[in-house]
């Protein structure tokens, strides 16, 4: 096969580099993790009871994410209304918010305080109890649904608009349509966007940490933490670092494996027309649907926005340097993150080792973050004080989790860029700086900024790794958010919620939007 | 057969505005540059539009109001004709029946179109598995099973060569010589046209600038028309 000719080498090296790094830093801790598990004594019951509950709560938060989807994906599929795209961008939102600011909106709205059990109260039944696992599987179709809804809302406008109207001239009733366009459709999309939903919920610590624990809520993730904080059973954690990164390939590789590209062909990102979805009844179900599941996603963010309006004023000065230490902390990630994505994208893009690569930037997926801390905490603590390198350690392990993301976003402009003006440039004599400046920069603005923006918003909220390190007085603004919700200091809580959320929206929207400016496409 | 009456429709600065009678059996290209309103005048027909005045006939009945399964017309689109996750037979047979419940006769009549747009032997294979002349005489077959009166035909053998194009051409004319079908078929090709048709319009700005028999506006064609040939 030729090989083309790309204007830098020196691009290829570097990638190879990074790519290289990215390995020695993921494997390292896994390594350290091998090492140190403690194999002799097996998994304990309570160990099995958090295999169990991470595996059976992932697989109904993927059910009810996916089940509820699908109707409200229809909907929004075959109707036009005002504020539909705003309603489709808002479910893009969940992916950057932080999860404890979501989960204290769901309290607020969910929980024994709130709207939905008072007003059970009121009608003398008992309240909901957002405490242990239904809290974990609530948070987690909280999340995830918007997710669902995407994909599978994409599979919907996917279906050529000719094959509805097809459809209407051979005179299909909502039963035919089912059958012959949308259940395939759906058999395609679904299971991929149920498979995802599952290997997020296996990973999904900070949920666990806020709404689960006790012996009927426990994740492996969660029992990690537990062995290490609270036991100090480095074997013990260790042990379980194993058993999570064994969950995380097996759900992974059944993503990989569940993920089927489309076969029902390209169509517009417009709402199709139904005539079979003309009746009033139809109307009426995919208002109450497209309602419901927009008061669903809104109602906790309403309330964490107006119970924090008041207290953010009087947050006390520790919150405001933990903001500071966390903006600090996203600005260091989203750096790094893009330093070590754009060389790998460069190498992908042009095809060299590109399954091999791939493999690397997802690494993270498969040994998540609070594996690759665990491994980190056993290096350094015979070197250094774990407590004393906190904040780079976090800024470290963000970065690895955001890089699959940031490549995923960098890759497809790199490619274009090269195809594009690779050839010209190359002709023209740029190479290195040249045509990073000229060629490839003012092209890959756009995902740079979203990248960037993605990595920073991820790192703002994240309340993983760093629970691990940080002392107290050294916290994230997550954290202590986290410390204050356990302190029963509501208020303050609420205070710092809203800061975080405009925080984690700010600097995504800062990254975002400063790409777009002047952007070369 | 078809007569369109002082239909009008206007959307986002476009107006289509046409007057139109086609004697059945008569085959119609309906030729023009995009966005002249060729594909729009289908949908009006069709019923995925609903004009703002004038009347609509088909087969002497009124549709101006008719929703699309109530027309009495079949439609070929250029893409998405068929469901990819069925057979041949079964892509046929929803001409006749969408849940694909069929009887001994129905299935013998499948059988027998499939058969008659040469396609004897495929009957078990899924579009994927098809080639793009094989896919358009499913498609064709399904719209022949439906034996409707009047056919759309939407460019649909664009996507083909110009050898399989001028092949479907021929086998589309030879199914409408036989079974007296009356044809509507959009078109940027006049040689496609030709091959077809026995009348032409011509479109522009959603107006009819051109109207006549495909023999008379080839042997003594207007400027409007010339640099089509």
């Amino acid at each position: 096969m030729a090989r083309r000719a790309f204007p830098i080498s020196v691009a290829t090296w570097a990638g190879a580099a990074v790519a290289g790094l990215v390995l020695v830093v993921i494997a390292l801790p896994l390594g350290a993790v091998l090492l140190r598990a403690d194999a002799s004594s097996g998994l304990g019951p309570a160990d099995w009871a958090a295999v169990r509950f991470t595996i059976w709560q992932a697989l109904l938060s993927a059910a009810i994410s996916v089940g509820v989807a699908i109707p409200v994906a229809r909907a929004l599929a075959r109707r036009e209304f005002r504020g539909r795209r705003a309603l489709i961008a808002l479910m893009g939102a969940p992916f950057i918010l932080p999860v404890i600011v979501a989960v204290l909106g769901l309290l607020a709205v969910f929980g024994r305080q709130g709207g939905i059990s008072a007003a059970l109260r009121f009608l003398g039944l008992p309240e909901l109890e957002i405490y242990g696992w239904q809290g974990v599987v609530l948070a987690h179709v909280f999340f995830n649904l918007p997710l669902a809804v995407r994909l599978i809302l994409q599979g919907w406008l996917a279906i050529p608009a000719e094959r509805f109207r097809l459809a209407a001239t051979l005179g299909f009733t909502s039963r035919d349509i089912a059958r012959h366009m949308e259940r395939p459709m759906l058999r395609n999309v679904a299971p991929g966007a149920f498979l995802v939903i599952f290997l997020i919920s296996t990973t999904s610590f900070a949920v666990a940490l806020t709404l689960g624990g006790g012996p009927r809520a426990t994740t492996v993730e969660l029992a990690i933490y537990q062995a290490f904080l609270f036991e100090f059973d480095l074997g013990r954690a260790a042990l379980l670092g194993l058993v999570q990164v064994g969950i995380c390939v097996v759900a992974g590789a059944l993503v990989i494996w569940g993920t089927k590209p489309n076969i029902a062909g390209t169509g517009l990102d417009q709402p199709v027309a139904r005539w079979d979805a003309q009746t009033p009844a139809a109307r009426i179900l995919d208002a109450v649907l497209i309602s419901a599941a927009t008061l669903f996603l809104l109602l906790p963010l309403l309330a964490v926005v107006t119970r924090g309006a008041g207290a953010i004023a009087g947050l006390p000065p520790a919150i405001w340097a933990a903001a500071l230490r966390s903006i600090v902390l996203s600005l260091v990630t989203a750096t790094l993150s893009v330093g070590l994505a754009l060389p790998m994208a460069i190498l992908i893009a042009r095809g060299r080792a590109r399954g091999l690569l791939e493999t690397i930037g997802a690494l993270s997926i498969a040994v998540s973050p609070l594996v690759i801390g665990t491994g980190l905490f056993l290096i350094l603590r015979p070197v250094v004080s774990p407590t004393g390198a906190a904040l780079p350690i976090t800024g470290l392990v963000n970065a690895l989790a955001a890089l699959p993301f940031v490549l995923r976003a960098l890759v497809p402009g790199v490619e274009q860029a090269e195809a594009g003006y690779g050839r010209l440039a190359l002709s023209l004599g740029l190479n290195g700086p040249q045509y990073l400046r000229h060629v490839l920069l003012p092209r890959l603005r756009r995902p740079l900024g979203f990248g960037a923006g993605l990595a920073a918003a991820l790192a703002m909220g994240d309340l993983g790794v760093i629970t691990l390190f940080a002392a107290p007085q050294q916290g994230t603004l997550p954290l202590e958010m986290y410390r204050l919700m356990g302190a029963y200091r509501t208020n303050d809580a609420a205070g710092a919620a809203l800061l975080l959320l405009t925080l984690s929206l700010g600097v995504f929207w800062i990254f975002d939007r400063g790409g777009r400016v002047n952007a070369a496409t | 057969m078809l007569r369109l009456e002082g239909i009008s429709l206007g959307f986002d600065g476009f107006t289509l505005a046409v007057d139109l009678d086609l004697p059945k059996g008569g085959r119609l290209a309906v030729l023009g540059a995009s966005g002249g309103g060729k594909t729009t005048l289908l949908s009006v027909i069709a019923g995925f539009l609903m004009s703002d005045r004038g009347r609509i006939w088909i087969d002497g009945v009124d549709v101006t109001e008719a929703p699309v399964p109530d027309r009495p017309l079949s439609i070929l689109f250029q893409e998405g004709n068929l469901f990819p996750h069925l057979t041949a037979f079964d892509n046929v047979a929803l001409g006749l029946r969408p849940d694909l419940r069929l009887d001994e006769e129905a299935r013998t009549r499948v059988d027998e179109t499939l058969l008659q747009v040469g396609l004897a032997g495929v009957s078990t294979r899924k579009p994927g598995d098809l080639s793009g002349g094989q896919r358009s005489r499913v498609a064709l077959a399904r719209m022949l099973l439906r034996n409707q009166p009047l056919a759309l035909l939407d460019e649909p053998f664009a996507a083909l060569d110009p050898g399989l194009r001028a092949e479907m051409m021929a086998l589309v004319a030879d199914l409408c010589d036989a079974t007296g079908l009356t044809l509507v078929m959009v078109s940027h090709d006049l040689r496609d046209a030709e091959r077809l048709c026995d009348a032409l319009i011509l479109m522009q700005d959603g107006r009819i600038v051109t109207h006549g028999t495909m023999a008379d506006l080839m042997a003594n064609p207007p400027d409007t028309l010339k640099h089509w040939l």
